[in-house]
């Protein structure tokens, strides 16, 4: 487990310590959460693709061009 | 003579046993700004989007929000939450860092405090991301510290810091 470094900015100290146990758990609830987050925000945006994929897919149907279809959807 | 207004406060390099965080502690209360600019890669792996690095204040992990505007080159997204984040990173320890900068003007003021980010993340591969997020602190308090730690593993040797204090007279 890597140290902790403090720089105090009116010495110029610099301090390195280990990291506390109160800390480890805070440092392992965030990137839980992040992962948590992280997945979260990939399958929104897959399901936002879906969704447009297939909206262009019905306009096409409908007779407009991919042009056209382009300028509606993106 | 021209008044000095953009001055390095302090900096910091990660040296070979990496850092879990960096602090930068007693601020000095004499600036009108603050900026960081930093250059950093993590030792974590995971999802890549998810290996993040946050700021807190005063070592305070509560009343922070964000917006947050991220894009691929090929994509775009937005989201929020309850941090303050300011980048990802390209971890794994592939010797390519991320950039970052983070303006956080009228800190010593008894208002709110806003922090703008802005990102770059490039993989070193097809991929490479931009992120801008608009954060906030809700808390009165003038900021005395601040501390920045990655969501997962630790900050690998050669990441930079650096503090800077702007004066605006």
């Amino acid at each position: 487990m890597a140290d902790v470094i403090e720089v105090n900015c009116e010495t110029g100290e610099v301090t390195t310590r280990p990291q506390t146990d109160e800390e480890i758990a805070a440092q392992a609830a965030a990137a839980a959460q992040a992962e948590a987050d992280a997945k979260a925000k990939a399958d929104a945006d897959a399901a936002i693709a879906k969704a447009k994929a297939s909206a262009q897919a019905k306009l096409t149907a409908l007779g407009l061009t991919a042009d056209e279809v382009a300028a509606l959807v993106g | 003579m021209a008044t000095s207004t953009y001055n390095l406060i302090a900096s910091q390099v990660v040296g070979s046993g990496g850092a879990s965080s960096i602090t930068f502690s007693s601020i000095p209360q004499t600036y009108t700004d603050l900026l960081v600019v930093m250059s950093v890669s993590t030792n974590a792996s995971g999802t890549a989007s998810a290996n993040g690095t946050n700021i807190n204040f005063n070592g305070v992990t509560t009343n922070r929000t964000y917006k947050r505007l991220e894009g691929s080159g090929s994509s775009v997204s937005s989201d929020s939450g309850s941090n303050i984040p300011v980048g990802t990173v390209n971890a794994g320890s592939s010797g390519v860092f991320s950039n970052q900068q983070i303006y956080i003007p009228n800190y010593t003021s008894s208002n709110y405090k806003s922090v703008s980010v802005d990102s770059v993340v490039e993989y070193n591969s097809s991929v490479g991301t931009q992120d801008l997020v608009a954060g906030l602190w809700s808390s009165t308090a003038a900021i005395t510290s601040l501390t920045i730690y990655p969501d997962a593993g630790s900050f690998i040797q050669y990441s930079t810091f650096y503090l800077y204090g702007i004066k605006n007279s």
